[in-house]
């Protein structure tokens, strides 16, 4: 089985956000990058498919060269190789187009990405690239077993859980509950010496075009002082919930 | 030109973010100027869109549709643009809605925005503002194709009454095959999910354990609200991943959001920051929660939390 996992670069989970450049672009001076957590559970898994079912898993990012480290990271948890688009992405749509240019030379029975990254929040590429690809696609992924051919998946929906079967080619939108939390790995000396040899391919990028634009951002407005209520005067709690915040 | 809402439903009943997106789509359709068609699967009885400015009705029936499978509804989705000349079609931010979006872009070439929260600021080009960064930033965003793909976030644009005719339109469409089997679909009966709560209470590490979230449940059921937890609790184990709000989890874009017992690590108030009015009950006064909240209660929450409850009890009654 070939697996294919699409990798996000995106600032750490503590980030405090900032924007530069009269607020039309992100400020990364201190911002540590990692994996998008939604792909390291995805990837994670990949792993566990390279051990028990002799998997091969090779992972890709649509970036510019800051992206290396982060696909290097990847390498040293275990892929086999990266591949790296060299571009700077406008929008979900142009990722996925790219990948589905890497597509037409190279193809794989499994592609994994996460529902979304925790940046841009799009939650675009992997439904995008089942769909250009003619591949079949489950999102808020939680599980995912494969036997031969057949991937048997758990959804996630709104209040509660769907159980899934379909053939591959298969792309999932995966997230928390692929693996466990402790499922994670944290890449040893080993294979972070190993990582150095694997390739990371650089691939320019095609022409291709966009659909949406991140113009301006915003942070959101401060907030009033928080309101501290006596733990003894409970009734004042519930008549400002009820008569000043109207929600009781 | 139109404006195309779709709407959910479960068992012939719609879901609780219709209203919203009708308010939304209608709002939408008077701000460019042309028609509103909202489109309804398997709801026998659609009159109640009538006060939400639902002018026209694409009603579907057929049973092929009981069952959400995403080929198949963004297929038929697809048909019903495609009839009626939409340029803007409207989805919630639901779990189903989210996974039709990417397939609907690539067959309608067009471009979507989700976590989008307000009407447009400019027609052309089209710029809503949306959530992004898990809620720790705004982004104003435009739409550059043809057709657009409006992700409305729940509880962010409201409910607007506007009272219509509505003309209903018969749509019969044929579905195409399913290539995905779904084998069984698991519910927690008489619970209610955290995307449909307008209430959500939810409990931290300072619960001590999870023999202790009786306290949680019992509050929650006094409020009808939904239940959920902090990320170190769902990795211990304590509840399911399904109830952890936070960067890696659920976002949580509720009326009130109660937290008993959760300090407030930067990924989880990310991941409430959409909440409307929340409230912290915390024995440690440095909890950096309560400088995101706008109540807060310093206290030990095995004695607040029943109090609070029988309080709550009193005063619904």
């Amino acid at each position: 089985m070939k697996i294919l996992v699409c990798i996000s670069h995106v600032p750490d989970t503590t980030s405090r956000i900032n924007f530069s450049n009269q607020d039309t672009a992100f400020d990364s001076s201190g911002v540590q990058y990692v994996i998008n957590p939604n792909d390291e559970f995805g990837l994670t898994r990949a792993m566990w498919f390279k051990e028990k079912q002799s998997a091969s898993v090779d992972v890709i990012n649509v970036g510019t060269s800051l992206t290396e480290p982060t696909l290097r990271k990847t390498l040293a948890i275990g892929a086999d190789q990266a591949f790296r688009i060299d571009s700077d992405p406008k929008d979900g749509f142009f990722v996925a187009k790219q990948i589905t240019e890497f597509l037409k030379s190279n193809s794989y029975d499994l592609i994994i990405a996460g529902r979304e990254s925790i940046d841009y929040n799009g939650a675009m590429v992997p439904g995008m690239i089942a769909s250009m690809n003619n591949m079949n696609f489950v999102t808020n992924c939680v599980k995912l077993d494969i036997n031969e051919n057949i991937a048997t998946l758990e959804r996630e929906i709104d209040g509660g859980k769907e159980i899934l079967s379909c053939s591959l080619p298969l792309v999932i939108g995966g997230q928390k509950g692929l693996v466990e939390e402790s499922d994670l790995i944290i890449p040893n000396m080993r294979g972070i010496m190993q990582a150095r040899q694997k390739p990371l391919n650089v691939i320019p990028a095609f022409d291709c075009e966009f659909k949406t634009k991140s113009v301006k951002y915003y942070k959101p407005a401060e907030r009033n002082e928080v309101k501290l209520i006596p733990s003894d005067n409970l009734d004042q709690l519930i008549d400002l919930l009820h008569n000043e915040a109207k929600v009781l | 030109m139109s404006v195309l809402v779709y709407t959910e439903s479960s068992k012939g009943i719609f879901k609780k973010n219709t209203l919203e997106l009708v308010s939304y789509g209608s709002e939408l359709s008077k701000k460019i100027g042309v028609e509103l068609f909202v489109l309804v699967f398997n709801v026998e009885d659609c009159s109640m869109l009538s006060q939400y400015g639902a002018t026209n009705i694409l009603k579907v029936d057929n049973d092929g549709l009981n069952l959400f499978e995403n080929k198949t509804y963004s297929n038929v989705i697809t048909k019903a643009v495609n009839k009626i000349n939409a340029t803007h079609v409207v989805l919630s931010s639901s779990a189903d809605s989210k996974y039709l979006a990417p397939s609907l872009c690539v067959e309608l070439d067009a471009g979507y925005l989700s976590n989008v929260v307000d009407l447009p600021t400019s027609i052309s080009p089209f710029t809503v503002k949306r959530t992004c960064y898990t809620n720790k930033a705004l982004c104003d965003s435009t739409i550059e194709s043809n057709i657009k793909i409006i992700g409305l976030s729940n509880n962010s644009f409201g409910i607007v009454e506007n009272k219509t005719e509505t003309k209903i339109h018969d749509f019969d469409v044929n579905l195409i095959d399913k290539q995905i089997e779904i084998k069984s679909i698991e519910k927690a009966s008489g619970k209610i999910s955290i995307a449909d709560a307008d209430v959500v209470v939810s409990g931290g590490r300072g619960l001590k354990g999870p023999e202790n979230w009786n306290l949680i449940e019992d509050l929650a059921e006094t409020l009808g609200a939904a239940t959920a937890c902090s990320k170190p609790v769902s990795d211990m184990g304590w509840r399911p991943h399904s109830e952890h709000v936070g960067q890696t989890g659920k976002p949580v874009a509720t009326n009130l959001y109660i937290a008993v017992g959760i300090s407030g690590a930067i990924q989880h108030l990310a991941g409430v920051n959409s909440s409307k009015v929340k409230v912290v009950i915390n024995n440690d006064p440095e909890a950096p929660f309560f400088k995101a909240a706008d109540y807060g209660v310093i206290g030990d929450a095995f004695e607040v939390v029943p109090k609070l409850n029988e309080k709550l009890k009193a005063f619904k009654s």
